[in-house]
């Protein structure tokens, strides 16, 4: 008699044990890990936190404009925790960003939007463009003045298209304005809609990874040198090392969190902006209307156009070139390393310009602002349009063949 | 949220490059970053407003603060998000056994025929609220929050008389408000000296000219408990959220460590 194994039992009927070892146990990542590396499995980290305040949440949110605003006091006061879940949904919105953008910013580091990783860019940007959707209609939900208003300026962009634009506008809302019509369909799409593409999406991006391999901070691949066990030489299983490598990483990023949603959530008015504490009143705007932090960059290089259709393509194409970072860098080698010396300027450049603009977006337009915002509108682009060339023609260093 | 980290991977090409021909180092770089960031935050410099310390752990502030609303405030302004047992329970107005005073509430803090249980609303009618001041008195509930202590403090104190208002007093922080100045009994007659022009500047000052109830000291740590009262009502978890987070940080801490020596272990044998 053979006595009942459940593993064997599973392993029979679904890949249980061979999809751990081809995707944990004895799939080969590069030894060399920096601190950069820890944002994506942090970024799942915080999917996941988001995804289960989320629900909770919306056990006790009433999606309707009566009751949207009394239902966000009714969770902070009267709901037991209540308070918990919220500031961690509403930090982990801004922690998601942080994380996103830090993750992007290795990408670009580290060239690993490069052949043969191209596929998970891609998806990774897909990620970010909903991510981008999913912050948007959330921040709806609370139904305070900046939550309307913000609302109220973002869907009227769509104005801007010639013809279409007003029927478009009024399609999206379900009204002449903002009202319950829009909060409840910006509801359907918060809590479903798009969090379902998120997690699909996700998937794809670790499926595409995970058939490339990773990149690392060398550029180096780790497939041209296997042992005669066909492992990659500098390679080391995900599981244990990066597995508990990352727990250290998640721990570090938790004191932080967890230091904002206790401490302070609302991070000086960046995280949660005082003027959404007042109800959302279709007849008077807040003084000054401004999108949470993480979108101002692309809110700024809106409000830098004069004219609003090319305010409105700028900033739409401004996230779209990202998606053509594989087929700009034409350099031979991929981290910034051994790029030359222009790639490094370019990428310091494009970096103090995206914070430059962020800043921009949270304070008032002046002649002298304006004007800042336009270079830096400028610079942000330049780093893309030219890199095609100075990828190309500038001096590189010739790429180890092996992590030391 | 004014200091700005710029990770830059460290520089490998700098011996190819021979120093005279770079036209900006890092350094240099970061520094004109950080003059430019500081300047742009000179720029962002609004209204001046005076500052307030806030001890939400001070119950007795917190009790006299109560008092003042209810006294002063509640006949216009409601707390809708606040309840009263909530309120008298986070502010020790209970019996020895613990449970809530509901005497002790109905004979001083309710001026309505509300239930302890009930939300802290009045019961001045909207549409006579609109004929007489223009607009619904505002709920305070979350005042603090929207506005902040600071603002709230300095808004308390910014009233002086103007006879061309309709209840003959105006605020500096909120030109024309509609609200009256009701704490004029105990502050006593304030008037702004203005320019030579008539107009009033952020740099005008108050003089009381005619004392009230209270001595200039005693109004503003009166409005000071008052201030702090509102800051409570607008986030009650405030503190026990804090209490909690120190319980939380210091055990992820503890885990830290663990998992940092079982990371060490585990990495021993890779470089």
């Amino acid at each position: 008699m053979k006595s009942f194994r459940l593993g064997s039992w599973i392993n029979e009927r679904f890949p249980l044990l061979s999809t751990w070892k081809k995707h944990a146990s004895e799939y080969y990542v590069p030894k060399n890990f920096n601190f950069f590396y820890f944002f994506g499995s942090l970024a799942l980290v915080i999917l996941l936190n988001q995804l289960i305040t989320g629900l909770w949440l919306t056990m006790f949110y009433t999606p309707n404009a009566n009751e949207a605003f009394n239902s966000i006091e009714y969770i902070m006061r009267d709901v037991n925790y209540g308070w918990l879940l919220r500031y961690m949904h509403s930090t982990g919105a801004s922690a998601f960003f942080i994380v996103i953008y830090l993750h992007m910013f290795r990408g670009l580091l580290y060239g690993s939007y490069q052949k043969p990783r191209e596929l998970v860019w891609l998806l990774g940007m897909f990620f970010f463009f909903l991510l981008i959707a999913e912050s948007f209609f959330g921040y709806l939900l609370p139904w305070g003045q900046m939550s309307y208003w913000g609302a109220q300026v973002i869907t009227s962009l769509f104005g801007a298209i010639p013809y279409i634009g007003d029927s478009l506008v009024f399609w999206i809302r379900g009204d002449f304005h903002v009202a319950n019509a829009t909060l409840q369909r910006f509801f359907a799409f918060h809590v479903i809609g798009i969090p379902l593409l998120m997690v699909v999406v996700v998937f794809l991006h670790i499926v595409a990874l995970h058939k490339a391999g990773s990149n690392n901070p060398e550029g180096i691949d780790i497939k041209n040198h296997l042992d005669d066990k066909g492992n990659p030489v500098d390679g080391i299983p995900f599981h244990p090392y990066y597995t508990i490598k990352d727990l250290v990483g998640v721990i570090v990023f938790l004191i932080g969190f967890f230091a904002v949603v206790f401490f302070n959530p609302e991070m000086g008015g960046y995280f949660l902006e005082s003027a959404n504490f007042s109800p959302a009143n279709p007849l008077t705007t807040p003084e000054h209307i401004a999108p949470v932090w993480y979108l101002t960059p692309f809110y700024t290089m809106l409000r830098a156009i004069p004219d609003k259709l090319s305010g409105v393509l700028v900033m739409g194409s401004s996230l779209f070139i990202l998606l053509f970072m594989p087929w700009l860098d034409k350099s031979p080698v991929r981290s910034m390393r051994y790029k030359g010396r222009y790639s490094k300027y370019a990428l310091m450049l494009f970096v103090i310009s995206f914070l430059v603009l962020g800043y921009l977006g949270t304070i008032n337009v002046t002649p002298f602002t304006q004007m800042l915002a336009r270079v830096f509108t400028f610079i942000y682009f330049a780093y893309f349009l030219f890199m095609p060339l100075y990828s190309r023609y500038e001096p590189y260093k010739q790429v180890p063949a092996r992590i030391k | 949220m004014k200091i700005i980290l710029v990770a830059v991977d460290k520089p490998s090409s700098e011996a190819l490059i021979p120093a005279g021909r770079r036209i900006l180092n890092y350094q240099q770089t970061i520094i004109y970053i950080i003059i430019l960031f500081c300047y742009l935050s000179v720029v962002k410099a609004g209204p001046q407003l005076l500052s307030v310390d806030i001890d939400l752990n001070d119950t007795e502030k917190l009790q006299r603060g109560a008092r003042i609303f209810m006294n002063y405030c509640s006949g216009c302004h409601s707390l809708k998000y606040m309840r009263y047992n909530r309120m008298a329970r986070d502010l020790g107005l209970t019996t020895f056994t613990g449970e809530v005073d509901s005497s002790l509430l109905k004979s001083n803090l309710i001026f309505t025929s509300a239930n302890i249980i009930d939300p802290i609303e009045n019961s001045m009618p909207h549409t006579d609220a609109r004929e007489w001041f223009g607009r619904v008195p505002p709920d305070l509930s979350l005042s603090a929050r929207e506005h902040g202590p600071d603002w709230i403090y300095t808004y308390l104190k910014s009233f002086y008389v103007d006879k061309k208002r309709p209840f003959g007093a105006n605020n500096l922080l909120v030109p024309d408000v509609a609200m009256p100045n009701v704490l004029a009994p105990l502050q006593g007659v304030v008037i702004l000296e203005k320019d030579k022009n008539g107009f009033a500047h952020s740099s005008s000052e108050f003089v009381i000219v005619d004392t009230g109830e209270m001595s200039e000291q005693q109004f503003d740590s009166t409005i000071i408990d008052l201030v702090t009262f509102l800051t409570y009502v607008a986030e009650p978890n405030k503190t026990v959220r804090k209490s909690i987070g120190v319980l939380i940080i210091l055990y992820l801490f503890i885990f830290l460590i663990v998992a940092y020596q079982l990371k060490k272990l585990y990495w021993k044998d890779v470089n």
